[in-house]
């Protein structure tokens, strides 16, 4: 896969079609796989990677990029997708200077669940069949793939690429796998509950902001959290109130615009579930406003920015879940 | 409204409400010489959609023990259709907050026109009896806030 | 050479909080190891590090400077620094332990940081060395010697013991605390270990960093590489890195409107963000690249030639583990390195 993937980016920075490639560049290790712009065949040569580590969305980068000159080529999974199109409907990325080639994923792996089982000191993993090899100076592991996958992975919503100019592999299916499970676990909690799962969830928040700026539907120019005169801004949260606050105000800025691509708990230094908030958001606009996937399509008005005569009330919501 | 007990603790309550319908509804409840407490702020704008969530939390924040906002019936948006954006965005924010932890009471969406001045009366009334019964917020307060 | 049986180690924290507050790494819910205090019940973890370093318990991420009380025209001044206890950090490695050394560069250079230097004074470092460690470790190359951790008091477990060292004359002063559970030992079993961890050291991958170019001679040659650019341009600004990061110690100070008064206090403040050290006349560094070359041109070659060439890193490994996009100073090192 890789090395067809890099062949088809060197054919079409050969003929001129593009002038830059965004992909994925190899690390010291195998799992520490870097973004990167690739702008010549010998760059390519040199680290281009497309492995069961490239968990990285790419889309976001084509805010800035899709504004330079010339046209690039992105490589984008099936989640990735979706990003994609979400950016293109809010008119962040300039579609025309784009080359979409849309890629296949069988999942994509977390380093940190192969290590929680005791392996460390790796020097190098293979990918046999359906598991990894893990070569470590303490010894030789093998761990399965479907106990490594990343945990939006494993519930994975589609494999159907909704947007591309060209396919490497085969398009696939939506799915239906059950990731609203824990959320409506959650929602079926005592009001009590919640509010502890939640404190000992975001206590551990330190404000690295790192979901922020790796979500793709985070593109503002200028953030609320950095804007002096916002009321909100902070660089620490200082007390319980203000590491609710972010949160609550992050998820709801990207309320009908999440695509759920999971970045954000992929990023999170300190492993808070934060998909957890975006998927309740995500599960109550399906039951109240209708079924919505955003970023399937670059035309549907978002749910928070459109109406009916009928939604429900407000107070529906206290119809909800446990007391 | 007579309370059965003398209660100590006296709920902030943050009150928005829209311009054209529900402010002058309070203004026609005082007219009328309607009682409701007096812990209740009222907070004037223009539409209940220019309600920001970032607004709701800060009157959290900032001591408030509940927060209610009012606005114009659905349909009878004195800007067309203010509040049906409003109506969305109140339902997810109030979701959102009850799935952290927030007690539901806290929150709450009424419809009160400009001629019912008894509704928004009987509506403050009712609020405050709730969240008087919930108790103080400690769980969206910052305690740097209080004296 | 002083030691305990491993399991007695619950009575050993027993004895300690007793006397004084102990913290230690704990295992969190979701896997991985923090800094808590403990308490009967709760178990040291295994884990090789924690995520955050314990320089939260010197340097705190939030820390109130004081208070401002206003009443009408008049403004009172309060001091809300409550005044430490003494407390112990227990498993620090020695990466952390040596991090302290360079915050206190820092933070105890005059005039001294007195919010910093009473928590230094008041805490005992009992450090832990390493036996296991990880490909993301390279402590080595700062000169840095997990088997000899140092801090006030090493620790080393080997084959069932605990074995106790005092290393500062505050740590020969604390270990009276729990020295009546230790007895005398022959250090043979933390000999063979220290030699094992060698050999392991030698083994890992990035064992063999090389850090010769970076100095103060070579700041023109450096600052000015065309490689910057490709190694900042993926960088999110996150900011990741310098919250985990054990040297890091750029801090904000800002007030807070309380209503009723202004609350003054410092907190950790990231070069990574666009607003860092932003003043009237707009922000210094307007590029990420800029702020990208500013973090490890500070570590690598700022400090050091600044405090008789010490590095403002330590190898711990945890910008490799955590950063979203997987850049970090042991890549910066390798591209920018001489040849």
């Amino acid at each position: 896969m890789q090395e067809i993937m890099k062949k088809r980016a060197e054919e079409l920075l050969q003929d001129g079609s593009v002038n830059r490639i965004l992909g994925w560049k190899a690390g010291e290790f195998v799992y520490d796989i870097t973004p990167f712009v690739f702008g010549s065949a010998e760059e390519l040569d040199q680290g281009f990677v497309y492995n069961d580590f490239c968990g990285n969305n790419l889309s976001k980068y084509l805010v800035s990029e899709s504004r330079k000159e010339g046209k690039i080529l992105a490589f984008l999974k099936p989640c990735d997708t979706y990003s994609f199109n979400q950016l293109v409907k809010e008119h962040r990325i300039l579609r025309e200077n784009i080359y979409v080639i849309g890629i296949e994923c069988g999942g994509k792996a977390d380093i940190d669940k192969i290590k929680a089982n005791g392996i460390s000191g790796i020097v190098g993993i293979e990918s046999c069949g359906s598991g990894f090899t893990v070569d470590t100076i303490y010894g030789r592991e093998t761990v399965e793939k479907n106990s490594a996958f990343l945990e939006r992975c494993t519930v994975c919503k589609s494999k159907k690429h909704v947007v591309y100019d060209e396919l490497i592999g085969e398009d696939g299916e939506v799915l239906d796998a059950g990731r609203f499970d824990m959320v409506e676990k959650i929602e079926a909690m005592t009001t009590d509950e919640r509010f502890e799962f939640w404190r000992g969830e975001l206590s551990r928040c330190i404000r690295c902001n790192a979901c922020r700026n790796v979500c793709p539907a985070c593109t503002c120019e200028r953030c609320v959290f950095d804007n002096e005169n916002s009321g909100a801004a902070s660089k620490a949260s200082a007390d319980t109130f203000e590491e609710n606050m972010y949160h609550i105000i992050r998820a709801f800025h990207v309320a009908g615009r999440c695509t759920d691509c999971g970045e954000c708990s992929r990023v999170c230094p300190q492993n808070i579930p934060l998909h957890l908030l975006n998927r309740k958001i995500i599960l109550d606009i399906d039951e109240l406003y209708g079924e919505f996937q955003a970023g399937e399509d670059t035309e549907t008005c978002a749910p928070l920015t459109a109406f009916t005569k009928e939604d429900a009330e407000p107070g529906t919501v206290n119809k909800k879940g446990g007391n | 409204m007579q309370m059965n007990e003398v209660s100590e603790f006296k709920p902030k309550i943050v009150a928005f409400c829209c311009n054209w319908c529900s402010y002058a509804g309070a203004d026609l409840a005082g007219n009328n010489r309607l009682n409701y407490p007096a812990d209740v702020k009222i907070i004037r704008v223009p539409c209940s959609c220019r309600v920001n969530p970032m607004f709701i939390l800060r009157a959290f924040q900032r001591g408030a023990d509940g927060v209610i906002i009012c606005g114009c019936h659905p349909g009878d948006c004195h800007y067309t259709s203010g509040n049906y954006y409003a109506r969305r965005r109140m339902t997810v924010l109030f979701s959102m907050l009850d799935y952290l932890g927030i007690d539901r009471g806290r929150t709450r969406v009424e419809w009160v026109s400009a001629a019912e001045g008894a509704k928004f009366a009987a509506t403050m009334n009712d609020f405050v009896e709730t969240v008087t019964n919930l108790g103080e917020n400690k769980r969206l307060g910052d305690l740097r806030c209080r004296k | 050479m002083l030691k305990l049986s491993l399991t007695r180690l619950d009575d050993l924290f027993t004895v300690i909080a007793d006397k004084e507050s102990l913290y230690l790494p704990v295992d969190t819910a979701v896997g991985q190891a923090q800094f808590k205090k403990w308490e009967s019940g709760v178990k040291m973890s295994t884990a090789l590090n924690t995520v955050r370093s314990a320089k939260d318990y010197f340097f705190p991420q939030t820390e109130n400077i004081v208070d401002f009380r206003i009443q009408g025209k008049n403004i009172e001044i309060v001091d809300t620094r409550n005044e430490s206890e003494d407390f112990i950090l227990f498993g620090v490695r020695a990466c952390d332990a040596k991090s302290f050394t360079i915050l206190d560069k820092v933070f105890l250079a005059e005039p001294a940081d007195t919010f910093y230097k009473s928590r230094r004074e008041h805490g005992t470092v009992i450090t832990l060395a390493c036996t296991r460690p990880e490909e993301t470790c390279f402590c080595s190359a700062f000169g840095i010697d997990p088997a000899n951790p140092a801090g006030d008091i090493s620790a080393w477990i080997a084959e069932g013991d605990i074995y106790f060292e005092a290393v500062t004359k505050k740590g020969a002063d604390r270990i009276g605390i729990f020295a009546s559970l230790l007895k005398d030992a022959d250090d043979s079993a933390v000999k063979a270990q220290k030699e094992a961890t060698a050999e392991i050291m030698a083994k890992l991958p990035l064992s063999g960093l090389n850090l010769k170019g970076f100095h103060a001679d070579a700041l023109n040659e450096k600052f000015r590489s065309p490689k910057w650019a490709e190694l900042s341009k993926m960088c999110l600004g996150c900011g990741t890195c310098t919250f985990i990061c054990p040297t890091c110690q750029c801090y904000d100070i800002r007030d807070f409107d309380t209503g009723h008064g202004v609350r003054r206090f410092r907190c950790w403040d990231s070069c990574m963000y666009s607003d860092f050290t932003k003043m009237s006349a707009g922000d210094p560094r307007h590029t990420q690249l800029e702020r990208f070359r500013q973090r490890f041109m500070h570590k690598l070659i700022y400090f050091p030639a600044n405090n008789d060439g010490v590095y403002g890193c330590v190898g711990c490994g945890r910008c490799l583990a955590r950063c979203p996009i997987s850049m970090n100073i042991a890549k910066v090192v390798k591209t920018l390195g001489d040849e």
